[in-house]
């Protein structure tokens, strides 16, 4: 009878949370696309979308329901199944790194103290990249299954490119682990809320971290896999319905999982800046932990901006120029960024003092 | 070779800076140039409540004029549908009959009067040729259509609403009130 000593009530507060956490990402990942819309709209002198709903605040429900109500094609000489896989996967695969990511600090209810992460495990950031590596499976399978040769050529070159920038990225995420000694998520923001923030130490780890992660995210200047220009429409070009729509959900859901992961790495995640958050516990108690959510949710929402700023700047680069700034460029700087925090980390250990 | 203007500029072929290089520099200068654009006033008009005003000389869809009295000033004399550089001006001419005579200006006048809006290019040369101000070009443009028959206008659509039986159409016509 051992299934029955399972603590019924932490399964049903972790389910509590992941409903929560999954609802919430969907929701901010509605308002992104309609924020994307505003924000390009007002950084090139034009008031964007403002007809549905006050501000125009309803215009990611008029695009869903535009979304659900469209013809869903699934072309003749497609494979049906991958097809239909292909979305999905790439959905799932956003949806899932949320798990790791610690949203901010414990609530005491019942007498319970109630972690605001889904699961804290000891390899959080590795889970994290396993996860986004198999969202590339979601583009080489819809790309795949098109049955389309531009389709096919999208699908080839975002992968080519996952695996190009994901090398510096791992690199660059050493340093950081060198520093911190940990690769849990939870246990990397613990050490920053009491020291400095990781990018005082770790500056050029985190441009080529944000670099490579506007790569993962098929972001401009990195979106060669949906190049309009080149590709027709990269490897949703087959896609109609909610299928597509759930390709630009995923894109927006990594968006925002990746500046979490990054507000938790380099800038001490739901840390509230300037503040002992120790000391506001013992004044306000639960307050602070949701003060601490709202704070992490800042850092993601000026992330984001940066994102889309840097899309509505910088033109798309040519195949060459990104495969030649991943691989002689990003590579070669991580590393030197490794060796030194490595030698400088080493030099620490055997007590020297600088 | 004697340089036309001043302004020529020759293309200079040095090898790029090492900040040119790290290109980091010039992506953070461009994003200085559209951070700025953030607070510039944006030139958008919004459209349907709020409308852009038309120049004086702004040539519109025609209307047919009538006079004071509501009759119609139009004689079918022809010389709109000669002076029209776009063939897009067909009428025909019938008499006046006895007991019309509050109707029609003038002895003859336009039975079929149409316009091909499809075909007019907006000139204006009809309204400078009509000896009697019976055509004018308005402030109006031409509505969207689903087949080319809705575009060919004829007198029901051009003739502006009479003054004396219908005062309070022609007024909303001219967008007085």
């Amino acid at each position: 009878m051992t299934l029955l000593t399972l603590d019924w009530i932490l399964l049903i507060e972790k389910l509590a949370l992941i409903i929560v956490i999954i609802l919430a990402s969907l929701g901010i990942a509605l308002y992104t696309t309609f924020a994307e819309r505003k924000v390009a709209a007002i950084l090139q002198d034009r008031p964007g979308p403002n007809r549905a709903g006050p501000f125009g605040l309803l215009q990611p429900l008029a695009d869903g329901v535009k979304m659900f109500t469209k013809e869903d094609i699934i072309p003749s000489s497609a494979s049906k199944w991958l097809f239909i896989l292909g979305p999905g996967l790439a959905m799932t695969a956003a949806l899932m790194t949320c798990a790791v990511i610690p949203w901010g600090g414990t609530i005491e209810l019942f007498d319970r103290k109630i972690d605001l992460q889904i699961a804290d495990i000891n390899i959080g950031i590795l889970y994290i990249f396993a996860v986004v590596s198999l969202g590339v499976y979601g583009i080489m399978i819809g790309g795949w299954a098109s049955n389309n040769k531009f389709s096919l050529m999208a699908a080839l070159r975002g992968a080519s490119q996952a695996i190009s920038y994901e090398l510096a990225m791992g690199l660059s995420l050493i340093a950081v682990l060198m520093l911190t000694g940990t690769l849990s998520l939870g246990e990397i923001v613990k050490q920053q809320q009491t020291g400095w923030w990781n990018v005082v130490y770790q500056p050029l780890g985190f441009l080529i971290f944000f670099i490579c992660a506007l790569a993962e995210c098929n972001r401009t200047p990195f979106d060669l896999p949906e190049a309009e220009n080149e590709l027709n429409f990269g490897y949703h070009q087959e896609y109609s319905s909610m299928k597509l729509g759930f390709y630009l959900f995923a894109e927006y859901i990594n968006m925002i999982m990746s500046s979490a992961v990054m507000a938790s790495l380099y800038f001490g995640g739901y840390d509230i800046p300037f503040v002992d958050d120790a000391h506001l516990y013992a004044s306000i108690g639960n307050w602070t932990a949701l003060i601490q959510v709202g704070v992490l949710l800042t850092k993601i929402i000026i992330f984001i901006f940066v994102f889309m700023w840097i899309r509505w700047t910088i033109p798309r680069f040519r195949y060459d120029q990104l495969m030649d700034l991943g691989w002689k460029s990003m590579i070669p700087l991580a590393l030197f960024n490794m060796v030194v925090t490595g030698a400088v980390v080493l030099l620490k250990m055997n007590h020297w003092h600088f | 070779m004697q340089a036309l203007t001043n302004r020529a500029k020759a293309v200079e072929r040095r090898k790029m800076t090492f900040l040119e290089r790290i290109y980091l520099w010039n992506i953070i200068k461009g994003m200085w140039i559209t951070f700025k654009h953030m607070f510039t006033k944006n030139p958008t008009i919004q459209y349907p409540e709020k409308k852009r005003e038309f120049s004086p000389v702004f040539r519109g869809l025609h209307v047919l004029n009538r006079d004071e009295e509501g009759r119609e000033r139009c004689t079918a004399c022809g010389l709109c549908a000669v002076a029209c550089p776009a063939e897009a001006i067909t009428m025909e001419a019938a008499e006046r009959l006895p007991g019309e005579e509050n109707l029609y200006r003038e002895e003859k006048y336009a039975a079929k009067y149409e316009i091909n809006m499809l075909r007019c290019i907006f000139c204006g040369l009809c309204e400078e040729a009509c000896p009697k101000d019976a055509i004018y070009l308005s402030e109006t443009f031409a509505p969207s259509n689903f087949n080319r028959k809705g575009f060919i206008y004829g007198k029901d659509n051009l003739l502006i609403p009479n003054p004396v039986t219908a005062a309070g159409d022609l007024a909303k016509a001219k967008g007085l009130n």
